[in-house]
């Protein structure tokens, strides 16, 4: 039927898509001199793209808005660092605690799946009581859930696990295992590029499934979706457990890209951030959120740099200090948030079919409508 | 351990909880009027309150103390009436969670720019004389603040609810609270009572914000998240909508906070104000006063 | 009643208490297999509560809810309620686990699973989603693929059964046209329909329709009326309408019941229901001074 068949498409149209970008960052990786800081940015809005896409998936498709995004990946990036910290490293990783408790590391990639699930865990202890409020009731509670999980994860007596106050740092990085594997930092950026491919995958294929609509039809209208016989209370908890495990492997990428992690640094303003990022992006949009996410963290680590050093596009002004950039950025997000609602995607996604059905129209103004319902009448 | 003896022990920071209750009272104010009307989490709130914190520092590096109060008053009350025609206006009938989204983006905002302002530099608080002078109250040394906080609190307060109760705007701020809609086609110019809550709230907080600073040496860019929140946090805590409920459970949060960094337990100080509002949300999630709200299906 | 036929639906001593406003007060009615059975009354009579109530949507305050024989609420006055009201026959509604009498509060979404559908006084739509994806939701609670089998694509028989089914009833209602336009784009008496085919998606035994003919002019009623019909007959239903066009309410209903303040006041055939004095006086609005 039609519509399955559009869908099949879009998927066709993501892989390309994605093999494009892999095309760009090995040709990037090749012939860009590793000084650039296009690869930092490509790992960090691989992160950031996948943490977004995460929590695009409660507040774009199921209609949670939720802001417990930062507390989830600081389970998983403590998960992650605490269950990967090479047995030599322990020593000095946990000075002030006898080396920790845990002394035996487990082999990354496994690491990366037990930092989801272990945030998947949380989110379904905390779902428990905090689903059934509405609204902006589930944000603050969330947005406290966070915090708290930041308190805890910073006491002193669960020191020996999470080493209190003190860092994390040694564990597998995108650069040690490139160079473990290439000899060098090069292709980094690729091993984040295509973890993070895989978990946007598996995400697309879940809100294409039946699942995924009964999520936008809760969405759309609890009331009329519980009369079609779809169970809120659980749709709502599938739906937190999936985006909080990914928010969770989100997490752990980012102590890859970072190779230090500390609890101080998963603060709410990090939940707005990809908040922000999600909204620019499209509400319901998960294309939207991984280009927003580039754009967001190309434009504030790479490209208005200058803004922040004295000289911006041949520009000279004193005005360009230290913090201007941001300034100049968050106004550009304000617009957005005012004027442009809809953000770059809307609730759209990127795909083939959808541009040339727009260059089709275009040319004949004619709706290819029909042309569709020949195709399922010869179906 | 008695109580007498606890007590005895716990004084200072029964003491300091009152007085940062109080504190945050005023701040709550701001979130749950805005909230009775708008129905919106003024995310922005808590930085309004930072940025008349710097205010009084950069005001009163030129000028007399005496003088600068007024004008930071004034100052935060532009400010905050101008965050509601810029970033909530324009968004009037926009769906809840999109203003929700620009609050988010003008606290952003704010922080950003009071980072490039101050160069993310804490700015040294000016002392307020009198105010912070040190005081004795029961064998207690502290600072006058301290004594002065909550006496002013519920002042304002009662002149605050006498002016909802008594005044014609209070009365259109009441009306639109209840029916948004209806009130409007009653003839209540909803705007000017929009700006009205904000005048008060912004008010509330500058003063909340002189208060509050006098205890702590300066002012950072982040300095109004944490309060923001728990002042939030008391007004949910109290019934969001209810000024006596944001006032009572702004002191309980302040009290409770301040007994658990009196037990030595500073970590979980602000773990404790957010468990506190999980509790409360799921047990009553309307709140100490809030009135249940049924929906129409 | 006819009692050769098979009950569907039966309420007994239902009462819906809102603090001190009692919207439904001491309701018992029934319905029988392949029946359709309207429910008049003025305004806030107490129509869409009692809907409500048997689709789950509230719990009553007092009395049971029966379908197909099987209790899907019941309840008494409690906790504040004992209080502020006693409910008629509430004995028989209090705790008595010996005899298995215990609360029963299905959510609304399990009572769907058990076979009642209804529409909405005011549409409800799924706005975002196209005609065909409003049908399609329908067929969710009714899969069989869990989580991972629908994640991977493994359900591809049974999704592609849905979609089928879908297109089938799409066409049979005639909406297979418009099908992959937004559901909200749709003309507002199409969007009636459209309401109705999601509900039949669901594979019902008992239709609840809230005001189906409301905002149509008396031809489109007309067909609405022909079109309840049909849908009785060819989908083997019993259906329940609350409605305020006479016309319409007389000329399909087998029985009617008319509620005036939460109270039934009359119920009987169309014939005798427009003679009964109290029916007149409710909604002329006489006040009775008995």
């Amino acid at each position: 039927m039609l519509n399955n068949k559009k869908k099949k498409v879009d998927l066709v149209s993501m892989l390309v898509i994605v093999a494009i970008l892999f095309a760009v960052n090995i040709l990037a990786e090749m012939f860009v001199p590793r000084t650039s800081l296009f690869f930092s940015v490509v790992k960090k809005s691989c992160v950031y793209a996948l943490v977004a896409v995460s929590m695009n998936l409660l507040n774009g498709f199921t209609g949670l808005f939720s802001l417990g995004q930062a507390g989830f990946m600081l389970i998983g990036a403590y998960a992650y660092a605490i269950l990967t910290i090479p047995a030599e490293m322990r020593d000095s990783v946990y000075q002030y605690f006898d080396g920790g408790l845990i002394n035996e590391p487990i082999f990354w990639p496994l690491a990366l799946i037990v930092a989801g699930l272990v945030a998947g865990v949380f989110a379904f202890l905390i779902g428990l009581p905090v689903l059934r409020l509405k609204s902006d009731y589930l944000a603050i509670a969330t947005l406290g859930f966070a915090e708290i999980i930041r308190a805890f994860v910073q006491w002193d007596k669960f020191g020996p696990l999470t080493n209190g106050s003190n860092l994390l740092r040694g564990y597998p990085t995108f650069d040690s295992l490139a160079s473990e594997w290439f000899g060098s930092p090069k292709f980094s950026s690729t091993i984040a590029l295509a973890i993070t491919a895989v978990c946007i995958l598996l995400i697309v294929l879940f809100i294409n499934s039946t699942y995924g609509r009964a999520l936008k039809a809760i969405r759309d209208d609890e009331i009329a979706a519980e009369a079609m016989g779809i169970n809120l209370a659980r749709h709502k908890q599938i739906s937190f457990i999936i985006s909080s495990f990914f928010a969770g492997v989100g997490g752990a990428l980012l102590a890859m890209h970072q190779s230090t992690i500390q609890a101080t640094a998963f603060e709410s303003a990090m939940t707005y951030e990809i908040l922000l990022i999600v909204v620019v992006g499209g509400i319901g949009s998960i294309s939207g959120s991984c280009i927003s996410s580039f754009l967001y963290i190309a434009a504030s680590e790479w490209w208005l740099r200058g803004l922040d050093s004295g000289s911006f596009l041949g520009i000279q002004s004193t005005l360009f200090r230290g913090g201007f950039r941001k300034v100049v950025f968050s106004v550009i997000i304000m617009i957005i948030v005012l004027f442009f609602r809809q953000g770059i995607m809307g609730d759209k996604e990127l795909s083939f079919t959808r541009i040339a059905e727009k260059i089709k129209r275009k040319s004949k103004k004619e709706p290819s409508k029909k042309e569709a319902e020949k195709e399922v009448a010869a179906k | 351990m008695n109580f007498a003896e606890f007590f005895q022990r716990n004084l200072p920071y029964i003491l300091s909880g009152i007085s940062v209750g109080g504190q945050y009272a005023l701040i709550a104010i701001g979130y749950t009027m805005v909230y009775g009307i708008l129905r919106l989490i003024n995310f922005a709130h808590g930085d309004i309150f930072m940025v008349a914190g710097l205010l009084m520092v950069y005001i009163s590096a030129s000028l007399p103390v005496y003088v600068a109060m007024p004008i930071v008053i004034v100052a935060t009350v532009v400010l905050g009436v101008l965050v509601e025609r810029l970033a909530y206006k324009p968004l009037r009938s926009a769906p809840r969670m999109s203003v929700m989204i620009s609050a988010i983006g003008v606290s952003y905002l704010i922080q950003n720019l009071a980072l490039y302002v101050t160069g993310g530099l804490p700015q040294v608080y000016p002392k307020i004389p009198y105010i912070s002078d040190t005081v004795k109250i029961f064998g207690a040394v502290t600072k006058r603040v301290t004594v002065i906080t909550p006496i002013l609190t519920i002042v304002l307060i009662i002149v605050l609810v006498l002016l909802i109760k008594y005044t014609k705007v209070g009365i259109a701020m009441r009306a639109v609270s209840k029916d948004f809609e209806t009130s409007q086609l009653m003839g209540v110019k909803i705007n000017k009572v929009i700006s009205m809550t904000f005048v008060i709230g912004s008010f509330l907080a500058a003063i909340g914000s002189l208060l509050y600073f006098t205890n702590y040496t300066s002012v950072m860019p982040t300095s109004g998240a944490m309060p923001g929140l728990k002042a939030f946090v008391a007004a949910v805590f109290g019934g969001i909508g209810s000024i006596p409920g944001a006032v009572v459970g702004a002191f309980i949060i302040g009290i409770c906070e301040n007994i658990i960094k009196g037990l030595g337990l500073t970590t979980f100080s602000d773990a404790f104000t957010f468990a506190l509002l999980i509790v409360i949300l799921c047990v009553k999630p309307t709140g100490i006063f809030g009135e249940k709200n049924i929906d129409k299906v | 009643m006819s009692s050769e036929k098979k009950n569907v639906l039966r309420l007994s001593d239902i009462t819906m208490q809102f603090g001190g406003v009692v919207a439904v007060n001491d309701l018992s009615l029934e319905i029988n297999e392949g029946e359709i059975v309207s429910i008049i009354g003025p305004n806030g009579a107490g129509k869409t509560t009692a809907f409500n109530v048997i689709t789950g949507v509230y719990e009553p305050t007092n009395g049971e809810v029966d379908f197909l024989g099987k209790p899907i609420a019941r309840n008494h006055p409690h906790g504040k309620m004992k209080k502020l009201y006693a409910g008629g026959n509430r004995e028989k509604y209090i705790s008595k686990p010996k005899h298995g009498k215990k609360v029963v509060s299905l959510k609304p979404d399990a009572i769907a699973k058990k076979g009642i559908a209804r529409t909405f006084q005011n549409i409800r739509l799924f706005k975002s989603m196209t005609v065909f994806e409003n049908v399609l939701i329908a067929k969710h609670m009714r899969r069989k693929s869990n989580l991972f089998t629908a994640t991977f694509k493994l359900n591809a028989k049974e999704e592609k059964k849905m979609r089928e089914e879908c297109y089938e009833l799409l066409k049979i209602l005639g909406l297979d046209d418009v099908m992959d336009e937004r559901a909200t784009s749709l003309p507002y008496g199409k969007q009636r329909h459209l309401e109705i085919a999601r509900a039949l998606a669901t594979n019902p035994k008992l239709l609840l329709l809230d005001e189906p003919a409301a905002g149509m002019n008396p031809q489109e009623t007309d067909e609405l009326t022909a079109f309840i019909k049909k849908i009785r007959d060819d989908f083997k239903l019993t259906v329940f309408v609350i409605e305020h066009h006479m016309n319409l309410v007389m000329d399909i209903s087998d029985r009617i019941y008319v509620i005036d303040f939460g109270k039934l006041i009359a119920k009987g055939t169309p014939a005798e229901v427009q003679k009964n004095q109290r029916v007149i006086d409710a909604y002329l609005g006489v006040t009775d001074d008995e």
